[in-house]
């Protein structure tokens, strides 16, 4: 049948028929509804996220007496653990993005094979979802602490008799792998999850007729799946390395200022050092980090449109 | 063993193994908190609780301080999820049902606030609301979490309201409804679960938020904020008993909204 | 009840694109069932929808029993719809769907009762009344908004393929249950299919549309014997009409065309087109076959066999050309046999090079 168009009625409108007018000179509510739906919800996300996103330029550049000036920045690179925090931050984002996407899939292939117990599976595999950063690094904190759940494991299994310190800053190495796991552990279920909601839409007909001919579970998995699933690995990378770049309260839970990272950083000049400006730098290098990722898997993931088409 | 049952065996395996990985920890907190205060301290610690006792976490729940946070907490969550759902629902509705020029580009741009960097909107917020005198109070906090939550609000309710057959408003209609009279009798009772799921969504996202919570206020910390300034000051035990107080509300919520986790998501790249 | 009419009624869907329904103009007499009949994307969902209110036109009228309604939303027209899908909602109860109109116009509770029930006898519902949609086999819910529809007392009923979610068993019976129940209300009806025998076997008049417009109205054995273009020839009747391209030879103040080596007499109305092509239309069951040689005849030879039951159904090549015809089961066909046909003279249309009919007149 003819494609339809969802216009029909208009919303809210009383009878005001006058059958000597032509009722294509009538007013099109309907045409404006939308529109009118959308408004409120528009103009919200531009007061709290578009303004302030430009006000945090602003504040980054602001000096003393409204003057602009980029001094901010200065302070900000001059600062001892500037760099570090750059640098952790880029190397735990590293580290993140493919383990876990990786874990992220399969979780999403297993369900999406519908075995027995999916919807059980399903639940406790989404309930990191609901736990925050912060408590997620509580959590292990209750593991990696000295006197924690992993160090007594090993003194049950007799393999050490005090526990080791995996939480100092002198173990750089244990310290990452500590937040590394725990954000892993915290953040998988999301990208499962999208990458669940890709799969869950392509056509299961698609891979039985890659079976028919003859497609090995690789062949099926390189040829079929991923190439249908870009637009949600796409998605899924992006929002995951933007959260990824903002860490924060996972590895401030866990191993406080031993490790800093951008987001901690932010946090602690607004917060115990009051200077809202070096604040707002710091989240600028955040946000052109950010950008630059995103405009990275743009072009690197790159959508086709006959991929587009067929997944509808 | 047939190579379909091995291959069934390491399916399980695996599901298995990862139900594991994702459990455990969960358990240990738990543990970790049910217990006298001191227990958290002891080494090596007995995999499965000697003493149970509620010691801890009335320890934490007494705590200068948390009681409030806790009510703030919850005022912040309901006015995110009032807000949200007052201006995404609406939202929702006419992105599942009309066709209309800009539509794509709308959908961009609620996307990609989504994705946008919270720690960025959070400090210029601070000052500005300083000024609008929402700094430090349950409104302001509220505020910045629906800018969070309204854009997946939007998204769970579209798909919502794509579940709604037109049919069925239509039909409502030749039976001697309004437009508006059908939306409210048809659509919006059948959409009730879904909206309360994106509700519940908004809210634990609300709950869960710490760094403009700990931002926007000074005194009135909510929950998070207040575990999270605290950490160094308070003793191991109270941080302990906050992750499993902020733990639970959030994994009973998401028992509930589970059907609508991957119809939520899935809708993000269509 | 009420009579319907309809003027110039347009409607284009998106700036650009063809107009979904142009300029139709059509009426319905009070209590006639009217079947609008047409390939998918013809118009006719469209057409059925502008009627409900449903869809606003760009232009023309619809008045519904003498009262202009084109500027009138869905629930002031008196009409009552079934929908394709059905569109029965399943947060209600049977009773509760078949009340829900009632309700919207504030009918004492009392009324409700006696009404609903009534409706839900008159499509054998009855005991299914504190049921939900989900509870209900599909042929039950197809009942339900029909009863729904029927229980409002309408002035015109749209019915949008309401069988076509069925499958043929169900389809067959309900097709014999919707034109008693139809006739015995005796509702002004007005009724979508894309399926010709449906619409032979329900409607009092047919509306045949192609490409948003009307090609041609009428009693359904006046369109299947005398249809006004080739597309409706070929779109009504199992097997569609046979069409013979054939050139008009004008000779001695004879017109005849040449089909096959056999002359054929054509009408009066053919003689303009001499010289050029025209197209003759044929019914399958209007051509006599003989399995052997007989005078007068064209000859023929089988294709393919196709036993139906109480006929056969033979293709079978007639010069360059094919064409399908039905003869009793007890002619000893075979396929590459030679055979003698003769179409019956009387049953013969014909058509321009348009596809427009040019004899027989009418």
């Amino acid at each position: 049948m003819s494609s339809r168009v969802e216009t029909a009625g208009a919303w809210g409108e009383e009878v005001t028929s006058s059958p000597s007018v032509p009722s294509r000179r009538r007013p099109r509510v309907e045409a404006v509804a939308p529109y009118l739906l959308l408004a409120p919800s528009v103009f919200f996300l531009s007061v709290f996220v578009v303004w302030p996103a430009i006000q945090a330029i602003h504040l980054a550049f602001e000096g003393p007496n409204n003057t602009l000036t980029s001094y901010n920045f200065y302070q900000m690179t001059h600062e001892y653990t500037f760099w570090p925090s750059v640098k952790n931050t880029l190397i735990f984002m590293v580290s993140i993005i493919p383990l876990e996407f990786c874990l992220a899939f399969s979780m999403a292939l297993i369900i999406n094979t519908g075995l027995r117990g999916q919807q059980f599976f399903l639940y406790v595999w989404t309930i990191p979802l609901a736990i925050s950063d912060l408590a997620a690094g509580i959590v292990w904190l209750s593991i990696y602490t000295q006197n924690g759940y992993f160090n007594s494991i090993l003194h049950d299994l007799g393999l050490s008799q005090y526990g080791y310190q995996f939480l100092s800053y002198q173990n750089t190495f244990s310290l990452f792998a500590v937040c590394v796991v725990a954000e892993i552990w915290r953040s998988t279920s999301l990208v499962m999850l999208i990458l669940l909601g890709g799969l869950q839409g392509i056509p299961r007909e698609f891979g039985e007729a890659a079976d028919v001919f003859g497609a090995t579970f690789w062949q099926r998995l390189w040829r079929i799946t991923l190439p249908l699933l870009k637009p949600s690995i796409r998605v899924a990378l992006i929002l995951r390395t933007i959260f990824a770049i903002q860490v924060f309260a996972v590895i401030l839970a866990l191993v406080g200022s031993n490790l800093p990272v951008l987001g901690a950083q932010a946090y602690n000049w607004y917060h115990s050092y009051q200077n809202p400006n070096i604040a707002a730098a710091y989240s600028i290098v955040i946000l052109v980090l950010s950008v630059l990722t995103t405009a990275f898997y743009l072009t690197v993931v790159r959508n086709k449109a006959e991929i587009a088409g067929a997944t509808r | 063993m047939s190579r379909h049952g091995l291959r069934l065996a390491l399916l399980y395996a695996a599901a298995l193994l990862i139900t594991l990985f994702l459990l455990i920890p969960v358990y240990f907190i738990f543990a970790a908190s049910i217990g006298p205060q001191n227990s958290v301290y002891d080494f090596p610690k007995p995999l499965v609780p000697q003493n149970l006792s509620f010691d801890t976490l009335s320890f934490f729940l007494h705590y200068q301080g948390v009681p409030e946070a806790f009510k703030m907490s919850v005022e912040v969550g309901i006015i995110a999820v009032a807000v949200s759902l007052i201006l995404g629902a609406p939202a929702g509705y006419a992105i599942a049902r009309y066709t209309f020029p800009g539509k794509n580009v709308l959908q961009l741009i609620v996307l990609a606030t989504r994705s946008f960097p919270v720690i960025i909107l959070s400090i210029p917020l601070a000052v500005t609301f300083l000024s609008w005198n929402l700094y430090d109070t349950a409104p302001g906090v509220g505020l910045v979490h629906t800018a969070m939550g309204l854009p997946v609000t939007i998204l769970i309710t579209a798909a919502v309201f794509y579940g709604v057959p037109v049919d069925l408003e239509e039909a409502a209609t030749t039976l001697g409804c309004t437009r508006i009279g059908a939306f409210f009798r048809i659509s919006l009772p059948m959409a009730l679960p879904g909206l309360a799921a994106a509700a519940l969504f908004t809210f634990v996202g609300s709950w869960n938020e710490v760094f403009a919570a700990s931002i926007l206020t000074l005194q009135n910390h909510t929950l998070p904020a207040l575990v999270l300034t605290s950490l160094n000051i308070a003793p191991l035990q109270f941080s302990f008993a906050a992750a499993v107080i902020l733990i639970v509300p959030s994994m009973v919520f998401i028992f509930f909204i589970r059907r609508y986790l991957v119809a939520g998501w899935g809708q993000v790249t269509k | 009840m009420a009579d319907i009419q309809i003027q110039q009624i347009r409607k284009t869907y998106a700036r650009g694109q063809e107009p979904a329904v142009r300029d139709v103009d059509l009426t319905v007499r009070d209590g006639e069932f009217m079947v609008l009949l047409g390939p998918s994307g013809c118009g006719k969902t469209t057409l059925l929808r502008l009627l409900a209110g449903l869809e606003r036109p760009d232009s023309g009228r619809i008045a519904i029993g003498g009262t202009d309604v084109t500027d009138l939303p869905p629930r002031k027209r008196q009409i009552a719809m079934v929908f394709q899908s059905y569109a029965i909602f399943p947060h209600m109860s049977v009773f509760q769907n078949i009340g829900f109109g009632l309700r919207m116009q504030h009918v004492s509770r009392s009324e409700i009762q006696q009404r609903v029930h009534h409706a839900a006898e008159l499509v054998q519902l009855g005991d299914f009344l504190q049921r939900y949609p989900s509870q209900l086999s599909g042929g039950q819910r197809q009942r339900v908004a029909v009863a729904r529809a029927i229980v409002m007392q309408p002035a015109v009923l749209l019915m949008d393929e309401p069988l076509s979610n069925l499958d043929a068993l169900l389809r067959l019976q309900f097709r014999a249950e919707l034109k008693k129940l139809v006739a015995e209300l005796n509702t002004t009806t007005i009724y979508v299919t894309h399926d010709q025998v449906e619409a032979l076997s329900l409607g009092d008049r047919i509306a045949v549309m192609r490409s948003g417009s009307i090609i041609q109205v009428g009693a359904p054995m006046d369109v299947y014997d005398m249809p006004a273009t080739t597309f409706v020839g070929g779109f009504i009747g199992m097997p569609p009409m046979n069409f013979l391209d054939a050139t008009v030879v004008s000779a001695n103040g004879h017109t005849t065309v040449d089909l096959g080596g056999q002359p054929l007499d054509a009408p009066d109305a053919v003689r303009d087109l001499a010289g050029g092509d025209v197209t003759v239309g044929i019914r399958a069951e209007s051509i006599d076959v003989w399995d052997q040689q007989e005078p007068s005849t064209m000859p023929a030879r089988i294709e393919v066999v196709e036993p139906l039951g109480a006929d056969l159904l033979l293709t079978v090549s007639v010069g360059r050309q094919q064409l399908k015809l039905l003869t009793r089961n007890d002619f000893p066909a075979r396929p590459n046999m030679p055979i003698s046909i003769r179409p019956q003279q009387d049953k013969l249309r014909w058509f321009d090079a348009a596809g427009e009919r040019v004899a027989p007149a009418g």
